[in-house]
């Protein structure tokens, strides 16, 4: 495809057919914000944080998704884009838990002076949010900013499920579905505000397709999916990832070579990630690449860690067998 | 392949290819991440078809799913060979200028008629000519397998009866058309790379070529043997036959993973002396005069391992090993160090650095050019060489810059445990997805899909025993017996039983299996035994710990 | 989840899928000595779009989905049961929990709120097969209650009490609704002549009033004069977009890429409107016909009509029309002698809004949630199924009837400069005569007010509503305006979907908006931020202000903001302006006092 020349925030640039505007303002270093975006995954362009102003459109577009254009003129840091840009960050700090997001994105918040409390303290949280049925909801007073808060879903060893931090962002539902994994076990479900990430009827992960790939997680930008051994470190207060390093090394099992990132805390593996930007990978593992590591650090009782006391809580409710015939020290 | 052991594909090309064999292999659960590419390729237009005598949650995926007898396998490639080439599909140019014998190998299909193939393969013969006619006319098209093509006694036969179908068509040597054997363990094809193979040196060069050796020999200061060594299943004879009285074992668990496994654990008992070197103290450690504790290669050691991409990979220390495990290379020189051949302790970059001055294929690959790429695929030949996508281009270049590639006839043969009065099911093994091998690294892992080990039998054959879910029954081959609970599984068809390996503890398969083994390979047929099921006790309160709950799961 | 269907269940799937096939099917028959299987991922892709069809008849038959058959649905269709379950409830019309057989939706939106709607609902709240609803489009005969029948059928009550509704959820009956058109039998009518005056399931009848004749010119035309003569009428779609219909079906007459297809937006849920129903339960054979004359035009050998399923009784008027053209060779194989294939299939909606935003509608085709696609790119290059599509609504295909017939040229002579041909106006509300009402382009608002009779209540306008919840409301000083697009557009109004709907000035202004903001609040689809969240913002901005507390103008301002320019759609677009308009004829506050 030819290439194409445009304009952003007065500066020219071009890039090859088929760039998207995102990717022309990367090509110039002006760095847009994201939350549902991720390299790997198909644009949903449902967060609407990277929005841009583009001259003759009557609405903003999402410089994530749209295609450069010759001739466009792009504005990303007009009076419009800076307001919605901020609300929308305010409309998800007023509803949803962003304490776990990356630094960038607090940098933003900053930048564009979001003020989540001017909507009204949080409401009470709600128990109900999977039971809500498109088309109805119960009108509150409006004293209050309603929330997506609800109960933690810990169903599993392997996954925590936290929803009052879920943004919405299609990302883990794309990972679980057709752009990786091809497992569907997740899917957007409700409607409106009441729409949530949801098995078939909430039924919990280990009665739904899930295969445990973890996929979900490597994508999710809050936290609300997250690994169990890290959830319970954070629940502990142990989780220091300052004093963690990350080793990339190879998969022990299958021989596809999955690049491993291994997240490791006082000798001890707390995670498993995988590189976005590794041909074989892509960012994604399957549940042995991701969980399988336990047997390396199966050390017996005698060289136990309080690290191994709080990951050993995520096995009280171990359904299947769990073999390791001998610890290794 | 054609002198190389490795896969000709990269996994980019299935993304883009036209028409996919899967053939013997439940990627989906065995190789998610390879499954992950293949099925963007099917997203993008490329038909599947799935080969394979269970309807796996791979085969769900198909255009089409050719359950085919067990062992059936040969019959069904020649069979689409011999359709494709009386339908005058064949690549003839490609056959003229890159190949030799087809003649022969042609005369070899001839009799595999339609209707012969759907006999002995239990297909539909139309099927079959879908199949035969997809793939040869396909732009760009693969066969990929694993171990269903080899864990039978004639493993190579079936390797080369595909390997033939690629060269009648021309698929292979070209983007986004080869061969891809899918490798089963993570340093499979590494271990082949470093010569772990009786009949190779270091870079898959020939260790009874002269040449080849005499590079070893100047470096080493030593003498090699100019012949092959022997695979493990010689080596099981040759303890049998009082041959070998002493062994080394590394990594390996053969009490536990061979077929006839109580027949291999006599035999090990039988030895004078054995060491195990293991991160584990394993059931073959058990038997072992001495036990070395070894770190754990992916995560305790620097090294590389080679992908079934032919990618050569890093793998980095991240932990300190427990207790007083010590990293294999270390170990080995310390041994000779012990024997009086003091080498020092070199680092893992040494000894590589030491294999690309002696194996041309992997001389480009630095370490630091490794880590740059995120690895690289051989042949990499020195420092510039961006390594290679795909295999055995140059069977396209004219004039043809090396040896044709041949074709082999396969005769075909059933598999060696026959179906009986007695035995009348055909019961075969296989992985599982959250599982692996003997489950001595899965089984350390809480995984919520794990299922105990069951028998699982098509609902036909549940209902004749009169057995239900949950029930245990005996399972009884010509060799042994053991007991498990019986699930029903509807992607089975009537007569044919499944059981997965990961847990010989609780229920030891490979007492089953029947030791019969490929002379090339050395593989034994883990796919093909034949049983009878013998109804033990109701105990139907069991099948929750059986069943996965979802319907669609994997 | 493991859950096995019910034989009913199964059935009703059954019925509408056919009986399950061995090899090309999912898991459900499977006989022991099963060796292929066909389908596989390509099967799931193909068979997908009919899976909002699968869970209505499951819905329909049994009164809600349980587990085991959304179970049944997902092996015959090979769905994911997570997807399946995220689908079903999108739509507000399908129930996931057992209920009871009869469940009445009792209308308490803007028009039927105040004739009686609201009281209906305060008599009968707290039942379990009572709930609220959006506009049911019967605003002319207010107030309107749908019910949902399992195993019957559903109907609409119009002119509902109290006691009718408790009746017929007893296992009472409910007589047709007729469409209530003033004008009927007036000569000079265009788009309402056939209504009221001939029998809508007769084909002769139709043929007898001219029916028809367009289809057999457009044949002897060919598609490039018909395209060139839509184009010459400068018809503009009536759906609220006002975007010349030429122009969309020239672009997929010459698209290279196929098929194409054909789309009637018949899912007319805009609060205030009922043009549409009127059209497909009193004259469907005019639907029919114009989407043929569509389809051979742009080269499109399927048409979908997607119709709200509030509308039983257009579904089975138009499928009977449907039929018997099929029956006479105007639909089928050979449409007509033109040796042109085009075949016509209803799909209905599950009680969602955005599905009449036209992306999301295909998305509700294509058996996915009624998201709607960012655009561009356009559905004529990229539209249902992936393939170029032409989407209209139903009043505005109709009018090709009169174009193929009388040349586009004179029908550019009907309306103004850029408002060309008849426009149907659904009054309703504080009117001596509501429904619905067909003039040419130009006329005032006042004059359409007077045509209905005139205000009723306190006979005092205190506002109209133009357009729909996503249109605006207007006072006095309007009443002069000329109701076409140019005119609309040059006075910061709209004409949206035709909605004239009227309120005196005793009404509660107040309670008026708050519900327009909880109809938004209900119908985001929630997708994206500003949207799913700005409308509960603005939901609470108004119940604060309902409760007592001034208006915090300026962060209504700031939410409306962000909806109208980051929105994905129309409705986040639109979400705020009316109550806006509200706020700006000094109503709120005034109502207050």
């Amino acid at each position: 495809m030819a290439e194409v020349t445009l304009a952003v925030d007065g500066t020219t640039v071009t890039v090859p057919g088929g760039s998207t505007i995102l990717d022309a303002c990367r090509a110039l270093d002006n760095d847009q914000p994201t939350l549902c975006y991720l390299d790997n995954l198909t644009p949903v362009n449902v967060c609407r944080v990277c929005v841009v102003e583009v001259e003759g459109n009557r609405t903003l577009v999402p410089s994530c998704s749209r295609p450069a254009e010759e001739g466009m003129e792009v504005a990303t840091d007009s009076d419009r884009v800076r307001h919605s840009r901020k609300m929308v960050y305010e409309f998800l700090a007023s509803s949803v838990e962003l304490d776990l997001v990356d630094e960038e994105t607090v940098a933003w918040m900053d930048r564009y002076g979001c003020d989540p409390d001017r909507y009204g303290p949080p409401a009470d949280p709600s128990g109900d949010r999977d039971q809500r049925k498109a088309g109805h909801h119960r009108i509150g007073p409006g004293t209050a900013a309603e929330t997506v808060h609800q109960p933690v879903k810990v169903d599993n060893e392997l996954y925590v499920r936290d929803y009052s931090r879920c943004i919405l962002c299609y990302k883990c539902v794309e990972a679980c579905g057709e752009d990786a994994q091809n497992t569907f076990a997740i899917a957007v479900a409700g409607r409106g505000f009441d729409a949530r990430i949801s098995t078939e009827f909430d039924t919990g992960l280990t009665d739904s397709a899930c295969v445990f790939c973890g996929n979900c997680i490597g994508v999710c930008p809050t936290g609300a999916l997250m690994f169990r051994s890290e959830y319970e470190l954070r629940q502990a207060g142990m989780w220091e990832e300052e004093g963690q390093t990350v080793t990339r090394t190879i998969c022990s099992y299958c021989g596809v070579g999955c690049n491993l990132d291994l997240h490791v805390q006082d000798n001890r593996i707390v995670k498993v990630t995988s590189p976005m930007d590794h041909s074989v990978t892509s960012g994604h593992l399957c549940i042995k690449g991701r969980f399988g590591y336990e047997y390396v650090q199966e050390v017996g009782d005698l060289a136990v860690t309080p690290i191994d006391e709080i990951l050993r809580r995520a096995r009280i409710d171990d359904r299947g067998p769990r073999r390791h015939p001998e610890p290794r020290a | 392949m054609f002198g190389v052991g490795g896969g000709t594909c990269s996994y980019e090309e299935i993304e883009t290819t036209d028409v996919i064999l899967l053939w013997g292999s439940n990627a989906r659960e065995a190789h998610p991440i390879f499954f992950h590419h293949l099925m963007k390729g099917v997203r993008s237009g490329a038909r599947l078809y799935t080969i394979d005598p269970r309807h796996t949650t791979s085969a769900m995926w198909a255009d089409v799913w050719l359950g085919l007898e067990v062992g059936s396998d040969i019959a069904l490639a020649n069979t689409v060979a011999r359709e494709i080439i009386t339908s005058g599909l064949q690549h003839e140019e490609f056959i003229r200028h890159s190949t030799t014998g087809f003649e022969a190998y042609a005369e070899s299909v001839e009799p595999w008629t339609l209707q012969r193939g759907a006999e002995v393969t239990g297909l539909p013969p139309e099927v079959i000519r879908r199949m035969a006619h997809d793939y040869a006319t396909a732009e760009q098209a693969q066969i990929c397998w694993t171990l269903g093509i080899t864990e039978h006694h004639n493993a190579t036969d079936n390797v080369l009866a595909l390997i033939n179908l690629a060269l009648l068509t021309g698929h292979v040597g070209r983007y986004g058309s080869g061969l891809v054997p899918i490798r089963g363990q993570n340093n499979v094809q590494g271990g082949g790379d470093m010569g772990a193979l009786p009949n190779r040196l270091p870079g898959f060069q020939e260790i009874e070529d002269p040449v080849s050796r005499g590079k070893f020999e100047a470096l080493w200061g030593r003498s090699v043997p100019d012949r092959p060594g022997k695979h493990l299943s010689l080596m099981l004879e040759a303890m049998e036959h009082g041959e070998i009285t002493a062994l080394y074992v590394i990594g390996e668990n053969p009490a536990q993973s061979e077929a006839r496994s109580d027949h291999a654990r006599h035999l090990l008992r039988g030895l004078d002396f054995m060491v195990v070197q293991d991160i584990f103290m394993t059931r073959t450690a058990e038997l072992a005069d001495v036990v070395l504790p070894a770190a754990a290669g992916w995560a305790e050691t620097d090294g590389t391992v080679t992908s079934s991409e032919r990618r050569v990979q890093r793998v980095r220390k991240a932990l300190d090993p427990p207790g007083d495990a010590r990293d294999d290379l270390h170990i080995i020189s310390a041994l000779a160090e012990r024997m009086g051949r003091g080498w020092g302790y070199p680092t893992a970059e040494e000894v590589w650095d030491e294999l690309r001055s002696l194996s041309p294929n992997h001389a480009g690959m630095s370490y630091r050019r490794l880590a740059e790429a995120g690895g690289l695929q051989w042949p990499c030949t020195d420092e510039d060489d961006p390594g290679t996508l795909f295999l055995h281009g140059d069977l396209w270049d004219d004039p043809l810059p090396r040896d044709p590639a041949p074709f082999f006839p396969t005769p075909w043969a059933p598999p060696v445990d026959e179906l009986s009065e007695d035995y009348p099911i055909r019961l075969t093994t296989g992985r599982r997805l959250d599982s692996y091998n003997t489950g001595v690294q899965s089984g350390g892992y809480s995984s919520p899909l794990r299922t105990s080990v069951a028998v699982e039998v098509a609902p036909a054959d549940a209902a004749a025993l009169g057995v239900a879910e949950g029930d245990l029954v005996r399972v009884v081959s010509r060799r042994g017996s053991v007991e498990a609970p019986l699930m029903i599984d509807r992607s089975l068809r009537r007569g044919l039983a499944f059981m997965a390996v990961h847990d010989p503890d609780a229920v030891d398969v490979n007492l089953l299996t029947i030791d019969a083994w490929d002379p090339k390979s050395g593989t034994a047929e883990f796919k093909a035994t034949a049983v009878r099921i013998d109804p033990l006790r109701k105990d139907a309160g069991r099948r929750s710990e059986l069943r996965p709950v979802a319907n669609y799961r994997a | 989840m493991s859950a096995e269907p019910t034989s009913a269940e199964r059935l009703a799937v059954d019925a509408l899928l056919g009986p399950p096939s061995p090899s090309g099917d999912g898991e459900p028959s499977q006989p022991a000595e099963r060796r292929v299987a066909f389908g596989g991922y390509r099967r799931s892709v193909e068979s997908r779009h009919m899976l909002l069809p699968a869970l209505h008849a499951v819905n329909d038959a049994i009164g809600w989905v349980s587990a085991g058959a959304l179970n049944y649905i997902c092996e015959r269709l090979l769905v994911p049961p997570a997807e399946a379950y995220g689908v079903a409830g999108f739509y507000a019309l399908l129930s996931m929990e057992e209920r009871p057989a009869r469940v009445a939706h009792v209308c308490d939106d803007v028009a039927c709120r105040t004739m009686g709607g609201a009281e209906i609902l305060e008599c009968l709240g707290g039942r379990p097969d009572v709930h609220p609803s959006p506009c049911l489009g019967q605003c002319d005969q207010a107030p309107a209650v749908f019910f949902q029948r399992a195993g019957e059928g559903d109907t609409v009550l119009v002119g509902a009490t109290c006691d009718r509704v408790t009746e017929v959820l007893e296992g009472g009956s409910v007589g047709e609704v007729r469409p209530v058109v003033p004008q009927a039998g007036d000569p000079s009518l265009r788009l309402l002549k056939r209504i009221g005056t001939v029998d809508p399931n007769s084909l002769k009848d139709y043929r007898d009033t001219g029916g028809y004749q367009a289809l057999a010119r457009a044949v002897e035309m060919g598609p490039d004069r018909v395209i060139a003569e839509i184009k010459a009428s400068d018809l503009r779609g009536r759906g609220g977009a006002a975007f010349p219909m030429g122009i969309k079906w020239e672009a997929v007459a010459r698209s290279p890429a196929l098929p194409h297809y054909l789309i009637c937006n018949a899912d007319e849920s805009e609060p205030g409107t009922f043009k549409d129903r009127a059209i497909m339960e009193a004259d469907p054979f005019a639907v029919v016909e114009s989407m043929t004359i569509a389809g051979l035009a742009i080269g499109a050998e399927r048409g979908y009509l997607y119709i709200r399923a509030e509308y039983p009784l257009a579904q089975s008027r138009l499928q009977n029309a449907i039929d018997r053209s099929r029956a006479e060779g105007l639909l089928g194989a050979d449409v007509a002698g033109s040796g042109r294939t085009f075949e016509i299939e209803i799909r209905r909606g599950g009680g969602a809004y955005i599905c009449g935003e036209e992306t999301a509608l295909m998305e509700s085709i294509e058996g996915k949630r009624g998201e709607p696609r960012n655009k561009p790119p356009f559905p004529t290059q990229v539209g249902l199924f992936g393939r170029p599509t032409v989407i209209n609504n139903v009043e505005t295909l109709i009018n090709v009837l009169d174009i193929v017939l009388e040349g586009g040229a004179a029908f550019a002579e009907i309306g103004t400069g850029e408002s060309t041909g008849p426009k149907l106006f659904c009054l309703a509300g504080a009117v001596a005569r509501p429904g619905l009402y067909e003039v040419e382009f130009g006329r005032t608002l006042a004059e359409l007010i007077d045509l209905a009779g005139g205000v009723t209540g306190t006979g005092r306008i205190g506002a109209v509503m133009l357009g729909g919840a996503a249109g605006v409301f207007v006072g006095e000083d309007y009443l002069d305006m000329p109701l076409t697009f140019e005119d609309a557009r040059a006075r910061g109004a709209t004409l949206g979907s035709g909605v004239i709907l009227v309120f005196d000035d005793r009404t509660d202004f107040p309670d008026i908006t708050r519900r327009i903001a909880q109809f938004f609040r209900d119908e985001s689809c929630g997708q994206c931020v500003p949207c799913r969240v700005g409308t509960v913002r603005q939901e609470e901005l108004l119940a604060r202000h309902r409760g007592g507390e001034p208006l915090d103008e300026d962060l209504f301002e700031e939410v409306a903001r962000v909806m109208m320019d980051a929105s994905i759609c129309g409705l986040g677009h639109t979400a705020s302006t009316a109550i806006r308009s509200v706020i700006d004829l000094g109503l709120l506050e005034r109502s207050r006092g």
